[in-house]
C-alpha cells in the first residue's frame, strides 16, 4: 500500500483524515500514485497537476524520504520505502507568504 | 412570507446571510471553502436551492461547487475547463502575444429557466457553458476566437471575462464584458459575437474611440428592458437604450466617474445605483466617505447615499461583483467592501445598516429574493 498525505485544503476537498492508502499497480511513480489518487478521490483531479498536461502545478511540490522529487521526472521510480509504504509520499502546498 | 439569502464570497471563504422580508435580523453561516478564494456564488433563478460557486487558490487552482439546499451543503463538481482547439494568443501587458491560459472563474450565470445551465465567465478570457449541473463544461469558442482577440489586453485584474447578462426576453441574445477588451453582444446563442463598445471613449488607448480596448467593469441591465443598458468603465458612467449598439456618458454630477459596480432597482429600471471611488490609482472612495450614489433619472442626476455610511476615514473598495439588488418591494440594495463589511438597505438605499461587518476581503455579492 502506498501511503500519501495530502495538505488540509486537499484533505478537506476529499474528506479524508490526515494520510491516505492507494494500491498501485505496477510499478511505483509519481504518475501512477497520482493516477490512483485521482482515480480513488475524483474532486482533487485539476488540483495538483494540470487537466490537459498532467503537469504539476506550479505551486505544489512532491517529497518523500526527506527529499524534494518535485522536479524529478513522473515516470521515475519512487524511493524503495515509498513502494513499500514504510514512509509517505507527501504532497504539500509551497510555501509562498510574507 | 419572503427572505432573502446573501450570497458573499471572499478572499478566504464563502458566507451566507439569510433574513426574512424586514430585512433587519440576519443568520450569517460559514465560512464555507474556507482559506480559498471564493470569487461568485450565484443561485439559480429557477430553482434557489441550487447555487454555485467558484472557489480557488494559487496554490491548487479552479474547483466549481454546487449546493442544492441553498447552501448549506455542497458537493465539488466539474472543474475542467480547456479552450476549444489550439487557443491562440492575446497581447500581454508589455504588448507581446501571449498564449491564452486559464486562470480562474470570476462569474457564474445560472440559466434563468434551466438549473443545469449555467455560463462561467473566466481569465483569460472566455465564456463556458455547462448544461448538466456544472458537471462538464464546454466553451462556446466564437468570443475567444473573434477576430479582435488577438489584440485584448489584460487589465490591473488580468484579462477577465466578468460580466454574464442573459436576456430574459430573447433567449438568443447574451452580452459579456471584458476587461480590457470591452462589451461584446451575441443574437445566436452564443456562436458568434461582436464587439458593441461604439460611444466608448478611453484616453489611455491610441485611438481614444477604438471598438476594442476599452476597460469595461461592469454592465447591468432591468429585466424589463433588455435593450436598455448600464456600464461602470474604467472611468465614465454610460447608458445604452439600444441593446449596446450606441453608447452615451451620463455620469453627470457625481464626485467621480470611476468605479467597478452598477446595478439597477427592482422595479424602477430608470433607478440605478454606483459607488463612486476615487481615481485608478486610489481605489477608495472620495474623502474618505462611502457613498452610495442613486440616480432616479437613469444618470446624469445623482445623489448621495451616506445614511448608515461611514462618512470618514473610510478607505475601502467595492468590487465589481460585490454590489446586487434584492426583488422585494421596498427593493433591498446590498454590497460588500474589500474591508469585509457587507452593507443592506431595506428601502432602496435611503438608510443602510451592516450585516457583517469583519468579514474577509469581499469579492462578490448576491441575493436570492425567496418566496
Amino acid at each position: 500500500m502506498i501511503r500519501v498525505v495530502l495538505p488540509a485544503h486537499l484533505r478537506k476537498l476529499a474528506r479524508v483524515d490526515r494520510e491516505v492508502t492507494l494500491e498501485v499497480a505496477g510499478p511505483v511513480t509519481q504518475r501512477a500514485v497520482l493516477d490512483a489518487l485521482e482515480g480513488r478521490y475524483p474532486m482533487l483531479r485539476g488540483t495538483i497537476r494540470d487537466h490537459v498536461t498532467l503537469r504539476r502545478r506550479p505551486m505544489v511540490r512532491f517529497f518523500a524520504c526527506a527529499e524534494d522529487l518535485s522536479h524529478e521526472s513522473p515516470d521515475a521510480p519512487l524511493p524503495d520505502a515509498i513502494a513499500a509504504g514504510t514512509e509517505p509520499f507527501l504532497v504539500v502546498g509551497a510555501m509562498a507568504g510574507g | 412570507m419572503s427572505r432573502v439569502r446573501v450570497l458573499v464570497g471572499t478572499r478566504k471563504g464563502a458566507f451566507v446571510l439569510e433574513s426574512d422580508g424586514k430585512r433587519e435580523r440576519w443568520d450569517v453561516s460559514g465560512p464555507h471553502f474556507g482559506g480559498w478564494e471564493m470569487y461568485h456564488l450565484k443561485g439559480s433563478p429557477a430553482d434557489p436551492n441550487r447555487v454555485y460557486a467558484s472557489q480557488g487558490t494559487s496554490w491548487f487552482g479552479q474547483l466549481i461547487q454546487r449546493s442544492d439546499d441553498g447552501g448549506r451543503t455542497w458537493e465539488p463538481i466539474g472543474n475542467r475547463f480547456v479552450y476549444d482547439g489550439v487557443p491562440g494568443t492575446h497581447l500581454w501587458y508589455d504588448g507581446t502575444p501571449h498564449p491564452w491560459e486559464f486562470a480562474r472563474v470570476w462569474h457564474l450565470e445560472p440559466s434563468a429557466t434551466d438549473p443545469d445551465t449555467v455560463y462561467a465567465g473566466v481569465e483569460d478570457a472566455a465564456l463556458f457553458r455547462s448544461t448538466d449541473g456544472g458537471q462538464t463544461w464546454a466553451e462556446l469558442p466564437g468570443l475567444r476566437t473573434h477576430e479582435s482577440a488577438s489584440s485584448w489586453q489584460p487589465g490591473a485584474g488580468g484579462l477577465c471575462l466578468h460580466t454574464i447578462l442573459l436576456d430574459p426576453v430573447d433567449a438568443a441574445r447574451m452580452f459579456v464584458a471584458i476587461s480590457s477588451a470591452g462589451t461584446f453582444r451575441s443574437d445566436d446563442g452564443g456562436r458568434r459575437w461582436r464587439p458593441i463598445n461604439r460611444g466608448l471613449r478611453t484616453e489611455q488607448l491610441p485611438n481614444p474611440t477604438a471598438e476594442i480596448g476599452h476597460c469595461v467593469h461592469r454592465i447591468a441591465m432591468h429585466p424589463s428592458r433588455p435593450r436598455v443598458l448600464f456600464m461602470q468603465k474604467h472611468w465614465d458612467v454610460m447608458r445604452s437604450d439600444d441593446g449596446g449598439d450606441t453608447w452615451r456618458e451620463i455620469s453627470g454630477d457625481l464626485p467621480s466617474d470611476f468605479g467597478f459596480p452598477i446595478d439597477v432597482h427592482a422595479h424602477d429600471p430608470e433607478t440605478i445605483y454606483v459607488v463612486p471611488i476615487k481615481s485608478d490609482s486610489e481605489h477608495y472612495p472620495p474623502d474618505g466617505r462611502l457613498r452610495v450614489y442613486r440616480s432616479r433619472s437613469g444618470g446624469n442626476e445623482w445623489e448621495a447615499l451616506t445614511n448608515g455610511l461611514p462618512q470618514r476615514d473610510c478607505y475601502v473598495n467595492v468590487l465589481r461583483d460585490a454590489m446586487t439588488v434584492d426583488r422585494l418591494d421596498p427593493c433591498g440594495v446590498y454590497f460588500g467592501t474589500t474591508g469585509g463589511q457587507v452593507y443592506a438597505s431595506a428601502d432602496a438605499g435611503d438608510r443602510w445598516m451592516p450585516i457583517v461587518r469583519d468579514l474577509p476581503a469581499v469579492l462578490s455579492v448576491e441575493v436570492q429574493t425567496l418566496r
